[in-house]
């Protein structure tokens, strides 16, 4: 900025002062947010001991015991059986035999954390591709009816989810979709569907017909029009749609911890049982979660350039 | 190329009758402009011929089939839309090249290349065709539009305001290269617009629309020069046409039954008078440069009217007027011939 004494002063470009107020506030908002995920991460690398000491540490001696404790189930075993074993062949035997016990296979993590990579990424899939097409076909097409057909859409996200768990529980118990990866992707794109349709239909509203109409008239038909010039223009919405339909999937506990017990359960409810396996192990539970943050992490990340590139800027004359 | 023809065609949007029973034929190779306010039914008609909108009733033929139940992609139309023109995620080459590769022509790559570049270069935007659509200028957006209509031959070319976004200069160049182009490839062209210049500078002849019907059609000079009706005569001329009770100015005999003059600058003999001979009075001189245009006060009407720069008159001065082979429009707004 530099607003020399014989210029007006703009009344929209923000003076100085109040940049530095609003980029100090920024980091401080930042720092709250980003603290926790911080200490989650430390914590992971902590041992037991560091992970509960009090003053907490800041400076500690990095261990991957919290990660080798996420990853495999161990028992107790006397010195005397430790001494006799072969030499350790990885870290993790000796971090684990330091504290008189051995590996006795792996934890049930990486199937857990596999259900909820299947289950959150097909249901937001599902929901994005059911969500794109029924918002095209209300906002393109005289449907009967739209506008109620759009609130009752809207309405089936009314209920709290653990109002309706108990009927979903009894009647997937009934057709035998309890605990499988299928009956919770369908329930989660039951539940993201409307959001996805509310969501994608401002954003295809906002793509003028002129588009397709032009791409009708250029010999393509209704379908290609479609996918050659309606979908590229909405990827933008199309992004934060699934981004927002990831995270409520990639979260969801109620549904999870009453529907799934085993080959279906999702890292959510399992996260909790990591502490209950031999004491309190704050630095297993806290290397679960940070694997658990990990791909809602990258897939924000990636989609980020989406979220802001604002393709159809400038090529509309309005 | 080929003939397009409809006619009866009406379309109704709910109560609206957008277009009434039209009848109107283009010619192959020519180019004809639909001239009306918004509102008059002028893109409907377009649309109806493109196919983005289905006619109630009548027929759409083009080169003698009848596509009026057709879809757009089977009609073989091109269609340069107002706004809205570019798809936003192609390069202007892509823009280009989109109708070409649609799944009703599939041209092969390299007939597609030679004929961007010919098109590129009779629009001047070759320089233009690796840039986003989001990166070109007003212009050479509404040049990609107008060249991705042109890399086909279509039977007809529909071209709706296609430069009424533009700035003035701009607006002026592109209606010189439209219809050099046009005459170039012979094309037909039926073309909508509200901008009586381009109806006037590029039309064979032009069709006058009010209300989704058809006034009159028939070259720019016939249009101009024998309008049917008052609407007619307003649509042509700047400043518009005067339109005066019958008698209020000197002129010859008045046909029997007229009730309006309509008088256009060419009708008027203007001279500075004082006393009983000064029928109206300059109320304000407007100087355009190369113009003038006199605002003249006849008792309580308004006239608009071209005067020489080189005429001596001032605000207030008192003028003498007579008026020369007017038009004349009887109680209905219809044209009465003869006279004066």
């Amino acid at each position: 900025m530099s607003a020399t004494s014989d210029q007006a002063h703009s009344v929209v470009a923000p003076s100085g002062a109040s940049k530095t107020i609003a980029g100090a506030l920024v980091i401080v908002y930042a720092l709250v947010t980003i603290i926790p995920l911080v200490w989650i991460v430390m914590t992971s690398f902590k041992t037991p001991p560091d992970s509960i000491a009090y003053p907490p540490k800041l400076i500690f001696t990095p261990s991957i015991e919290g990660y080798c404790n996420l990853f495999t189930t161990r028992t107790r075993q006397t010195p005397e059986y430790i001494a006799a074993l072969p030499p350790a062949e990885t870290e993790c035997d000796r971090v684990v035999r330091s504290r008189n016990m051995v590996i006795a296979g792996p934890s049930n993590v990486i199937p857990r954390f596999i259900n909820s990579i299947v289950i959150a990424f097909g249901s937001t899939f599902l929901a994005v591709f059911l969500g794109t097409i029924t918002a095209y076909g209300f906002s393109r097409f005289k449907v009967p009816l739209a506008d109620d057909l759009l609130f009752f859409i809207l309405s089936t996200r009314f209920m709290p989810p653990i109002a309706v768990a108990i009927p979903i529980y009894l009647m997937y118990r009934t057709i035998g979709l309890s605990d499988t990866q299928l009956g919770m992707i369908l329930l989660y794109t039951a539940v993201n569907v409307s959001l996805a349709v509310w969501l994608l239909k401002g954003f295809i509203d906002e793509i003028p017909r002129e588009y397709e109409e032009a791409a009708l008239i250029d010999g393509y038909s209704r379908l290609h029009a479609f996918v050659k010039v309606v979908l590229p223009q909405a990827a933008t919405g199309i992004a934060a749609t699934a981004i927002f339909c990831l995270i409520f999937a990639w979260n969801e506990y109620a549904f999870a911890v009453l529907l799934t017990s085993g080959t279906a359960q999702t890292m959510p409810p399992f996260i909790p049982f990591i502490i209950g396996e031999g004491g309190q192990d704050w630095p297993a539970v806290a290397a679960g979660t940070t694997l658990f943050l990990i791909p809602i992490f990258v897939f924000t990340v990636l989609l980020r350039k989406h979220l802001l590139r604002g393709i159809t800027f400038g090529a509309v004359r309005k | 190329m080929a003939e397009v023809a409809l006619s009866g065609v009406t379309k109704r949007f709910r109560t609206v009758t957008a277009v009434d029973g039209l009848d109107l034929t283009v010619a192959d190779g020519e180019f004809l402009v639909l001239l009306g306010p918004t509102g008059a039914g002028k893109t409907t008609t377009l649309r109806l011929v493109a196919g983005l909108e289905r006619a109630d009733s009548g027929t759409v033929r083009i080169g003698g089939h009848d596509v009026t139940t057709l879809d757009p992609s089977s009609r073989d139309v091109a269609f340069v839309f107002q706004q809205y023109s570019l798809y936003p995620h192609l390069t202007a080459y892509d823009n280009l090249a989109f109708p070409l590769r649609s799944p009703a022509r599939r041209v092969p790559e390299a007939e597609i290349s030679q004929r961007i570049e010919e098109i590129a270069t009779m629009l001047r935007i070759a320089g233009k065709l690796q840039n986003r659509a989001t990166q070109l200028s007003g212009g050479e957006m509404q040049r990609v539009a107008i060249g991705r209509a042109l890399v086909r031959r279509p039977s007809i070319y529909l071209m709706d305001e296609p430069l009424s976004s533009l700035d003035a200069k701009l607006r002026a160049d592109l209606r010189l290269e439209l219809k050099r182009i046009q005459g170039e490839l012979g094309a037909t062209v039926l073309y909508v617009t509200h901008d009586q210049t381009e109806a006037m500078t590029m039309a064979n002849r032009i069709g006058v629309i009010e209300n989704g019907r058809l006034i009159q059609v028939g070259t720019p000079r016939e249009i101009y020069t024998e309008p049917r009706n008052v609407y007619v005569a307003t649509r042509l001329g700047q400043p518009a046409i005067n339109l005066l009770p019958a008698g209020l100015v000197p002129n010859g005999a008045v046909p029997a039954g007229a009730r309006t003059v309509g008088a256009r600058t060419e009708h008027f003999r203007i001279k500075k008078a004082a006393g009983d001979a000064a029928v109206g009075r300059v109320e304000w001189i407007e100087h355009l440069g190369d113009q003038n245009h006199l605002h003249v006060a006849v008792g309580d009407q308004k006239i608009v009217t071209l005067v020489d720069p080189d005429a001596r008159l001032e605000r207030g001065d008192g003028i003498s007027l007579a008026l020369v082979d007017p038009l004349y429009f009887d109680a209905a707004g219809n044209r009465i011939r003869g006279g004066g």
